[in-house]
């Protein structure tokens, strides 16, 4: 059963349907080196989104013919589960999957140092293992992080978040709900620290200021992802740091 | 010159290291005068060479490195070797054997698909597959001992400076070990016990390589596992 529309999706207090308010970002938890297996991973929940993304490489390229003589290629799979949205969703790759494969990959290139490793391959997996709007930038977010962890150099992270217009006000990272019934859903992803935008989309209608609006506010919420993506890096190494301090005051 | 990192501070692809005329270490690119770090790591620096030490990475084959592989394929002019790395080393027949010979011996014989051996990288510029080399005293076929991986990026941290950790493994644990450079060591003792502790030893280096103090916790760590060792037979 598809949810249906709700009667207002923002109500008289100004708050939306899940009682955010239009610049607040929903609860996000990143987590970084989830799998052991795979040479990079990263684990992000960003509201009811679940995503595992898994990285491995650089390593060589199969078949041999594909490599590149000058720089590492940069594969990237985004696929969503069969039991990740409310109706089963066939687990072939589908139109979209393969769009958004295409656009994160194009995301995520500017800010892979690929010259380092020629003649190899990257490979990026994304699993939605559940999906409540705006997984693209969830995915982008957790598939930096899942490429930091494997060592591959990088100029930046890159970091993704989403606004949109619902009912004719500007919120910041959309919900399913938000996004189906909506009038507008803009995507951005973002290298922080040089302020450059590797992607943007957008479906609906906004007029030139409000774009504006969105985009200003979407690049805040970036700023806000890209410091909490840093504090998941680090943690796992003070971890150990802390860990070992402890254990010696003992 | 400003600095914006402490040194030894954990540091993310992205973030700026210093601004001015610092000379670009490993693992830092410069952009619009300010020098970034473009991988997870630590950060360090000597007198003005800035360098970012990474926790994790894909091996790089250098020449004249030692490194610990497997035979994958075997081939009429050589051996396929995996040395854990994004590309494949050829370790070439001539090395065994001289090129103008004409008779042709059976090279599964001298060296068979999954065996490891221990090899020199004889030459490599990334254009094209490393060639390997075992024809140095102490090279060849592996016959006995264990192995451990660990990343290859960790690999300075359990040699230590000048060797002073591995050195201080090796009489330790009674054990004799061959470092690889791309992050596969052979420990070979006179009992599983010392082959074991050793391991267990090379593991916990890997993952607290970026922490202070770790070649007297890993004396320690040695000590009691052989205290415990001791206590266990005479009870």
């Amino acid at each position: 059963m598809l949810a249906a529309k709700p009667i207002k999706l923002i109500n008289e207090d100004g708050l939306r349907v899940d009682g955010r308010k239009p610049n607040e970002l929903r609860p996000l938890k990143l987590e970084v080196g989830v799998l052991d297996k795979a040479d990079g991973s990263a684990y992000v929940e960003q509201g009811k989104n679940k995503i595992l993304v898994a990285v491995y490489g650089p390593r060589e390229a199969h078949p041999r013919h594909m490599g590149l003589p000058d720089r590492a290629v940069l594969r990237c799979r985004y696929h969503m589960a069969p039991f990740s949205t409310e109706e089963r969703r066939s687990p072939a790759p589908s139109r979209r999957d393969i769009e958004l494969s295409k656009v994160i990959r194009e995301a995520l290139e500017p800010a892979v140092i690929s010259e380092m490793y020629p003649r190899t391959t990257i490979d990026v997996f994304i699993e939605v293992l559940q999906s409540d709007g705006g997984t693209r930038c969830a995915g982008i977010t957790g598939a930096s992080l899942a490429l930091a962890d494997a060592g591959i150099p990088m100029k930046d992270l890159v970091v993704a978040c989403a606004a949109g217009k619902v009912d004719g006000k500007i919120v910041v990272d959309l919900c399913d709900l938000e996004d189906k019934y909506g009038e507008a859903d803009l995507p951005i992803a973002l290298m922080p620290a040089f302020n450059a935008l590797t992607l943007i989309q957008m479906d609906g209608l906004l007029t030139l200021n409000e774009f504006y609006e969105a985009l200003n506010m979407a690049k805040e919420a970036c700023k806000i992802i890209y410091e909490r993506q840093k504090q998941a890096l680090k943690s796992k190494y003070y971890q150990i740091k802390e860990l070992i301090e402890t254990e010696g005051e003992k | 010159m400003t600095l914006f990192v402490e040194k030894r501070s954990i540091v993310v692809p992205g973030e700026v290291l210093a601004e001015g005329k610092y000379i670009l270490g490993a693992n830092t690119y410069l952009k619009n005068g300010k020098i970034y770090a473009s991988k997870l790591g630590l950060f360090d620096f000597t007198q003005d060479k800035l360098m970012v030490v990474p926790f994790k990475g894909a091996y790089i084959p250098n020449v004249n490195d030692q490194v610990i592989g497997k035979i994958i394929d075997v081939g009429l002019f050589g051996w396929i070797v995996d040395i854990a790395s994004p590309y494949e080393a050829l370790l070439p027949a001539s090395e065994i054997q001289d090129k103008r010979s004409k008779i042709k011996i059976d090279l599964t014989k001298i060296l068979d698909l999954g065996d490891l051996i221990l090899a020199k990288v004889a030459a490599f510029d990334r254009t094209r597959d490393p060639l390997l080399t075992i024809k140095e005293e102490g090279l060849g076929r592996i016959t006995s001992g264990k192995i451990v991986e660990i990343p290859p990026t960790k690999i300075p941290r359990l040699i230590g400076k000048k060797g002073s950790m591995i050195n201080m493994l090796k009489k330790e644990t009674e054990c004799e070990i061959y470092v690889g450079q791309n992050g596969v060591v052979l420990v070979s003792g006179k009992n599983p016990f010392n082959e074991n502790l050793a391991i267990e030893a090379i593991n916990k280096i890997a993952a607290e390589a970026h922490t202070q103090g770790l070649t007297d916790r890993i004396k320690e760590m040695i000590k009691k596992r052989r205290e415990e060792y001791a206590g266990g037979k005479t009870n």
